[in-house]
């Protein structure tokens, strides 16, 4: 089981809500995924109208909302939306993100941080989007987030895992869960990072726009537990070097 | 400071003209196979070179719209709150020497319009003026934003351009994106276009983004008025203009709109017509330069040509759409922008979407983040 925070999942696989062509399907992909955190924006959600579309299709027991704060541009927005979303969804999760750079949606490590120190001192459960920034990770782990979540590879790109060697190093050194967040685009991306010792990945896009989105969330799930399985099995070693049939030394042992 | 107009005056208009009708099918094979797309290789696909390569280029266009933005469709509508304005400008219903009857919304009619833009579903609404100094100003402007405020999630605008510290007035309250069209980027055309008032100055306008962006305002929408003179030229110094500003205020969105020269009180037929063949090159071309950036399709565009557009590289769309100040409810019968083509109503358009494979997207900004 993962725990994060006070909760534990036995799904591995956490998905978003945007970019399905309906409030239906998007609901239907996210049940068949068996991911049990859901991360919703809050500028697509109207908080305040409890027939809210996207709101109505996320009513599930097992389904827990991580509200996330895409779209704001500094700490202090953050923390207001937090606040907010707090307060109109009964959570205290929320994914911060922030990225004032709307093109390429780059979080920006600064303002996360002061963010993730003010957003701690307020009592929220945080799980900070951040580029794979191993010395980043550590300063958040100290300022209270309860989990990690760094980037594969630009947001939407479905490019992979780009960051794959500084993940590494994320995984190797974090105190708190590792959740690889943006640009997994397949499920053998999303099985490398469970490989690698990710506690858990969020896809979104991948599954969104895929050709057949339902059936792309079972293939997510079921890479995300072969993945982790594989983890714990323990991988082969890669050798650099062969194992020579005839040795060189063995001229020692005679 | 140095402003886009230092950019821009490095150009000549025919030396970019003759670049772009010169580009050959080897470098529009090259614009598409390539990963990262420059101003060149979208010369490339603007050219009449690229015009037998349409449907490669909207496979490409919608795959990357896809990517980025799911599949949904924004929906926003236009409030007119005046027709008052003080310029001369050819092709407009408004301009000063058309003799109509002028109107300005008062505060109680805005709130009549409201309240039938908010029963169609709306949750983003742009409001459209005239350039009339004297009545519509930037106090007007506050009055408005703080009367609509709470109705909207998102407010935008598309009135005359404004300084800088107008601007700076208007973002917190409410203001999140403008819409500043340079009609034309050839000099002399525009001052034929604008013989009188204050937007004849070209270079004011040139630098309204500017202003813009060094106000902080999240997100500006750029384009040119088609019609007016040769459509890739122009569109080559929109995508120029788009490049600069997404270099120099990089914390803004920018989205991109193409309105084709329609029918108004007082007509001006088209210098330029552009086909619907060549709109859909355009708008390809523009998803295949900029992956990011959102565009906008108006009520000015056929029924049909919208319904297909939906899938090739469009954002937003505009629906039951009244061009006139007090149309929703004050006063239906009041003089017209211009003719809007779509007559469909919000529910029929979003049924549309639904049926295409898309969702209809009433909301998508919040007013935290602009806390």
């Amino acid at each position: 089981m993962l725990k994060i925070a006070d909760k534990e999942f036995s799904s591995r696989l956490f998905t978003g809500t945007g970019k399905f062509n309906s409030s239906k399907l998007m609901e239907e992909a996210l049940i068949a995924s068996g991911s049990e955190l859901v991360t919703v924006a809050l500028r697509r959600v109207d908080m305040n109208n409890a027939d809210d579309d996207i709101l109505i299709h996320l009513k599930h027991p097992s389904i827990d909302l991580l509200p996330n704060t895409s779209g704001v541009r500094t700490a202090k927005e953050a923390v207001f939306a937090a606040q907010l979303a707090r307060e109109a969804l009964e959570t205290n999760w929320i994914k911060l993100e922030i990225h004032p750079d709307p093109k390429y949606l780059m979080p920006d490590p600064i303002e996360t941080l002061l963010a993730t120190e003010e957003l701690a001192k307020l009592g929220f459960v945080i799980l900070p989007y951040i580029h794979a920034d191993p010395v980043l990770c550590k300063r958040l782990e100290n300022a209270g987030a309860s989990a990690v979540m760094p980037l594969g590879s630009p947001i939407g790109s479905n490019k992979g895992l780009k960051t794959i060697d500084f993940l590494e190093i994320i995984i190797e050194q974090s105190k708190v869960p590792v959740i690889v967040d943006a640009g997994i685009g397949s499920p053998s991306d999303a099985a490398k990072a469970m490989e690698l010792g990710a506690d858990a990945v969020l896809v979104n896009t991948a599954i969104a726009i895929a050709g057949n989105p339902v059936q792309m969330a079972i293939a997510f799930k079921m890479a995300v537990e072969a993945g982790r399985m594989a983890y714990h099995a323990r991988l082969g070693k890669q050798g650099n070097f062969a194992v020579a049939s005839s040795p060189l030394t063995a001229f020692l042992d005679e | 400071m140095s402003s886009f107009k230092d950019l821009f005056e490095t150009y000549t208009w025919d030396d970019v003209k003759e670049s772009i009708y010169s580009k050959t099918k080897n470098d529009v094979e090259r614009a598409l196979h390539t990963s990262r797309r420059n101003l060149e290789d979208f010369k490339a696909l603007i050219s009449p070179a690229a015009t037998t390569y349409l449907e490669p280029m909207a496979q490409l266009s919608q795959q990357l719209t896809q990517k980025r933005f799911g599949k949904t469709i924004q929906l926003y509508i236009p409030l007119y709150l005046s027709n008052e304005c003080t310029n001369i400008c050819t092709y407009c219903g408004f301009s000063l020497d058309n003799k109509v009857r002028r109107k300005t919304l008062t505060e109680d009619e805005i709130l009549q319009e409201v309240k039938v833009i908010k029963s169609l579903g709306y949750d983003h609404v742009l409001l459209v003026t005239g350039e009339a100094n004297q009545t519509v100003h930037v106090q007007y402007f506050k009055k408005v934003l703080k009367l609509i405020r709470p109705y909207f999630a998102q407010v935008s605008m598309e009135v005359q351009p404004l300084d800088t510290e107008e601007y700076v007035e208007l973002i917190p309250l409410g203001l999140t994106s403008v819409l500043i069209y340079q009609e034309t980027y050839h000099k002399e055309d525009y001052k034929k276009h604008h013989p009188k008032g204050k937007k004849s100055n070209f270079n004011y306008r040139l630098e309204t983004p500017d202003r813009l962006g060094q106000a902080g305002i999240h997100k500006m929408g750029l384009g040119v008025l088609i019609g007016l003179e040769d459509w890739r030229t122009d569109s080559f110094f929109t995508a120029l203009h788009l490049n600069y500003l997404e270099k120099t205020y990089w914390q803004t969105r920018y989205s991109l709109s193409f309105p084709r020269l329609r029918p108004f009180s007082g007509g001006l037929e088209p210098k330029v017509e552009m086909n619907d063949k060549e709109l859909v090159q355009l708008i390809c071309a523009y998803r295949l330069f900029n992956e990011e950036v959102e565009i906008s399709l108006s009520t000015r565009e056929s029924e049909k040509f919208r319904n297909h557009c939906v899938q090739l590289g469009i954002t937003s769309i505009s629906a039951g759409s009244k061009t006139n100040p007090g149309g929703y409810a004050v006063e239906p019968e009041s003089l017209e922008q211009f003719e809007i083509s779509d007559e469909r109503s919000p529910f029929e358009i979003a049924a549309m979407i639904r049926s295409k494979g898309y969702e209809p997207v009433w909301k998508d900004w919040d007013k935290v983040m602009q806390c």
